[in-house]
């Protein structure tokens, strides 16, 4: 492999990466720019979104849905869109569930309370996706290993678009990634600008006080605040698990960390900041693996982020620094 | 060392004949203070039970109740009652070492407790190892394979000795360690025809223990090492590494890891990147958890695993014995360290019985000199003894690869 391709292939697994994270980190954004809550359990929505998804798959493989040719070569396709918006539905509700059951009656309580809830409901999902994990199904090792890995099969076609001789691998799911969160990211971008309930959004980001006072149903605002992070949640659970063919109870986890991380580098907050330093992140992860060492990998991301912190405390693209934990 | 023993020695004896003489002078009273005594005797298992490694520990744990059951649970008129601990949790999905910690404190509380058995994973043996040395208590590792933990040389300088504050040696293992297991993996490398190799370890004691070891032992062989590196067990995937792998033209790729390290998504993510070759692992990825991970697909004769031991079904004499019974209980195949697990409970237990049969009491300093006198054992795993360092003499070592979704044994070394 010359340099150049080496370098291509990175950038390509960079930003297949980093647009997974930056899907999720857009969920961390959304509910800490509205309600100033740091959602911990939003890595292990993302979880069980990937949880869900493979069970789908697996009803469907001993259907035979997705044996090639059943549907034609759109069907992987059109599966791929069926589980994203499956999964994405599904994570959603679960958020909006828990927005409902646990942070809403917590609404007034100190900052600390609503942090330590989150992490509750963190662990809580955590242990119904070890227990999922024990389904008696093929797909989960016939429930023999809750806690495995679970295998995830392949969806889309794996093999090489640019051909078998090329020393630079591109597949179906690079490609899939960016079809899926591309449009998922124009789409919220023009909903919370053009919409009544985007503004109502922005105008519950900037003062909840003041857009109460105008009339702005604000609970209405957080609930769809949820409900749109969770849907993204899930989109991006199953381009993970699609991406990578494993998905495991802890893959919330470093997900989770990730986004997490994005999001306070591109500034907390904001969306487009979320969308940038996950692909940010992404690349680093990629740049660092290659040209560093694998080992040196987080340490290189952290520091990225620190030094952008010292020198833009509120992240690349933050609206300056409100008083905020 | 050799003063310790003695004296250890000494003292049993010592109090086998003080039990020797009393059962003829007060046999009444002889009765009763063996009865006390020996009432309760609890071996506890301290061993992964949250996480991938389960199908395995679970099948370890059979194995140490099938050694407890064989005895019909007695030492003499003593019930040995047995729990199972587990020394993860969950948010690690791997053994933690406060866990591991916590077991071992438990363990030396309970007065009851005459022997350790565990742990799985040598990192979390460093942990209790030195806990456990200075209550004098037994601990038999069914699965520690890090030379580290017995035998100078492998690590740090203070190494065994660190582990070993009362300078006695309390810490036993029936497995065979990676300092064979790490040269018979680059030998086998070279068998394939590899001459170029990159070895990934997952940073945790075991695998760079056994990585490093493959690695020497690669290099007085003559392969060429094009480069090294540790992973992040928790990374989403490993792309951008394989493609590193890729452009120094490696033929073989060694991981020094364990399913709970991430060995599958290495599998998954070396046949995404590209990569034709071949990948060598060891013991800790021997267990249907790894296939299960990685998909049988990615492993197929392209990955081979490198064992303590051969498969159990390929076990003879007293271990084929083992393997029948233990099909016939359970109604499933063992996994790979079911029998360790078993004999690690069941030299115990004939240390036990060998105690009671020579008329002494079983406490923890009974059962500790016993172990340590085990020599040319006839268990599940062949003729063996303990040496000097508590390491088994036991040096068979299997390479396995998947087909059909199983563990399939190609070769066997002594």
């Amino acid at each position: 492999m010359t340099n150049t391709e080496v370098f291509l292939q990175q950038l390509i697994y960079g930003l297949s990466n980093g647009m997974i994270i930056a899907l999720v980190a857009l969920g961390y954004t959304m509910v800490y720019g509205i309600v100033e809550l740091i959602n911990f359990a939003h890595g292990d929505v993302f979880t069980l979104g990937g949880f869900l998804t493979l069970t789908i798959v697996g009803v469907l493989g001993a259907a035979a849905i997705i044996e090639p040719g059943a549907l034609g070569v759109s069907s992987h396709w059109l599966l791929l869109l069926g589980l994203v918006i499956a999964a994405g539905v599904f994570c959603g509700g679960l958020n909006l569930a828990i927005n409902r059951i646990v942070y809403k009656p917590l609404r007034s309580a100190p900052k600390l309370t609503q942090l330590v809830a989150a992490i509750g409901v963190s662990f809580i999902l955590v242990n119904i996706a070890l227990f999922w994990g024990g389904a008696p199904m093929k797909v989960f090792g016939g429930g023999n290993a809750a806690a495995a890995s679970k295998d995830f099969p392949e969806i889309l076609e794996g093999s090489n678009l640019l051909g078998d001789s090329s020393n630079v691998v591109l597949r179906l799911e690079d490609i899939a990634i960016f079809a899926v969160t591309i449009p998922l990211m124009i789409g919220l971008t023009l909903f919370v600008k053009k919409t009544r309930l985007g503004r109502g959004m922005r105008a519950t980001a900037q003062n909840p006080i003041a857009a109460k006072l105008m009339g702005i149903d604000t609970d209405r605002v957080i609930a769809a605040t949820f409900l749109i992070g969770g849907f993204l949640g899930g989109a991006a659970s199953v381009m993970w698990s699609v991406y990578n063919n494993t998905i495991s109870f802890q893959m919330g986890f470093r997900a989770g960390m990730d986004a997490f991380t994005a999001a306070v580098l591109g500034g907390i907050g904001s969306l487009p900041g979320a969308m940038v330093g996950g692909v940010l992140i992404g690349l680093i992860r990629a740049m660092s693996d290659q040209y560093i060492e694998t080992r040196w990998t987080n340490v290189v991301v952290f520091g990225v982020l620190i030094l952008i912190l010292i020198f833009r405390p509120s992240g690349l693209l933050g609206l300056k620094q409100r008083e905020k934990v | 060392m050799k003063m310790n023993s003695m004296k250890t020695a000494n003292f049993r004896s010592a109090i086998a004949g003080f039990a020797f003489l009393t059962s003829f002078a007060l046999p009444s009273f002889a009765f009763v203070a063996s009865a006390t005594a020996a009432d309760a005797i609890k071996i506890v298992s301290s061993l992964p039970r949250t996480g991938s490694a389960n199908a395995q520990t679970t099948s370890m744990v059979n194995g140490i109740k099938m050694a407890i059951a064989e005895t019909n649970g007695k030492i003499g008129d003593a019930t040995i009652s047995y729990e199972d601990w587990d020394d993860a949790s969950a948010q690690k999905g791997n053994w933690d070492p406060t866990v591991e910690a916590q077991n071992a404190d438990k363990a030396i509380a309970d007065d009851a407790v005459m022997a350790y058995v565990g742990t799985y994973n040598s990192g979390a043996a460093k942990i209790s190892m030195p806990k456990l040395n200075a209550a004098g208590m037994v601990m038999v590792s069914p699965a520690n394979t890090a030379p580290n933990l017995t035998k100078a040389g492998f690590g740090e300088p203070n190494e065994p000795a660190v582990y070993r504050p009362s300078g006695k040696i309390n810490y036993f293992r029936v497995v065979p360690t990676d300092d064979v297991q790490g040269a018979v993996a680059a030998d086998y490398a070279k068998e394939l025809g590899a001459t170029k190799v990159f070895v990934l370890d997952d940073r945790e004691v075991y695998g760079k223990g056994v990585a490093g070891v493959f690695q020497k032992h690669a290099k007085e062989i003559g392969l060429e090492i094009v480069g090294t590196d540790g992973i992040d067990t928790k990374a989403s995937n490993y792309k951008s590494l394989m493609t590193k792998i890729k452009q120094t033209g490696a033929d073989l790729v060694y991981f020094g890891g364990t399913t709970q390290t991430n060995a599958g998504q290495i599998a998954k993510d070396m046949v995404a990147g590209g990569l034709k070759a071949k990948l060598i692992v060891p013991d800790g990825c021997y267990e249907k958890a790894f296939i299960e991970a990685a998909g049988a697909k990615a492993l197929e004769d392209r990955c081979f695993i490198t064992f303590g031991g051969v498969a159990a079904k390929s076990l003879t004499g007293k271990g084929r014995e083992f393997y029948l019974s233990y099909v016939k209980t359970y109604s499933a195949e063992p996994e790979g360290y079911a029998v360790y697990g078993y004999e690690a409970a069941k030299v115990v237990i004939s240390a036990m019985q060998r105690i009671h049969t020579a008329g002494g009491t079983i406490t923890r300093a009974s059962v500790l000199a016993e172990v340590g006198k085990t020599k040319d054992y006839v268990g599940a795993l062949g003729t063996w003894s303990f040496d000097a360092n508590g390491d088994t003499t036991n040096r068979t070592m299997s390479v396995n690869t998947v087909r059909n979704g199983e563990f399939v044994m190609v070769k066997v070394v002594n």
